[in-house]
């Protein structure tokens, strides 16, 4: 699936987009995978109340299962406006 | 309803003007604009705002959709730009018609409520001395309370 950065997430882990083959069941899972890969991961995931994901353009929670997801995106809370 | 996420600027008299001519049955036109604010201090130079392109359009259509459910509007407007902007820029701008004011009113205010803290959007702000990401205020979460 395609995993999407925004804002300081991109920034800390590098890039804006990667292609990532996994079989996590949920996005926590997802985010377990991502934390064990490197430290720039790990440091971006480190604390997830400042965080929060999509799933194929939807927010949803940490606890949402993936099956079928094309598309899962991680950001800090929106500022829009 | 029209939503528009674009980089360009926009003339909000213009659409404004456009907005509201096609329906004779509206008594109320409620417009807000967005403003990038410099610091206190002056020292703002950009004001960076980078989005997610897909969601954004679809999450500010479903904000748009459940204003018009919930009052009895004529139309929508929503413009918000991204890019690197300027103090004194314009960012966005909603803009609601109904038949009395009232409505009008509620829904333009939810609109920027919800389009605040739920549409994927991100403001950098690039100072004299240093740039960071401006956090979302917990009071922002806290106005979309009271529309439950």
């Amino acid at each position: 699936m395609d995993v999407l950065y925004f804002a300081w997430v991109r920034e800390r882990i590098g890039l804006p987009k990667e292609r990532i083959d996994t079989s996590a069941a949920t996005v926590t899972a997802l985010v377990d995978e991502l934390r064990a890969r490197e430290e720039r991961y790990a440091a971006a995931f480190a604390d997830l109340s400042a965080l929060r994901v999509a799933v194929d353009q939807e927010l949803v929670d940490f606890d949402a299962p993936l099956a079928g997801a094309r598309e899962v995106a991680f950001f800090p809370p929106m500022t829009g406006g | 309803m029209r939503i528009v996420v674009q980089e360009a600027g926009f003339d909000a008299g213009q659409e404004l003007t456009r907005f509201s001519a096609a329906d004779p049955g509206i008594g109320a036109i409620v417009s807000f604009t967005g403003v990038v604010r410099d610091t206190a201090e002056g020292t703002l130079d950009v004001m960076q705002i980078e989005h997610y392109p897909g969601m954004t359009e679809a999450a500010l259509t479903k904000i748009a959709q459940e204003a018009m459910t919930r009052w009895a509007l004529g139309d929508i407007l929503v413009i918000h730009r991204f890019g690197r902007l300027a103090p004194g820029d314009q960012i966005m701008m909603v803009a609601t018609t109904s038949a009395h004011r009232k409505d009008a009113f509620e829904a333009a205010e939810y609109l920027m409520d919800y389009l605040k803290s739920r549409a994927p959007f991100w403001k950098k702000e690039i100072l004299r001395d240093g740039a960071h990401w401006v956090a979302a205020r917990d009071e922002d979460e806290d106005a979309l309370g009271r529309w439950d």
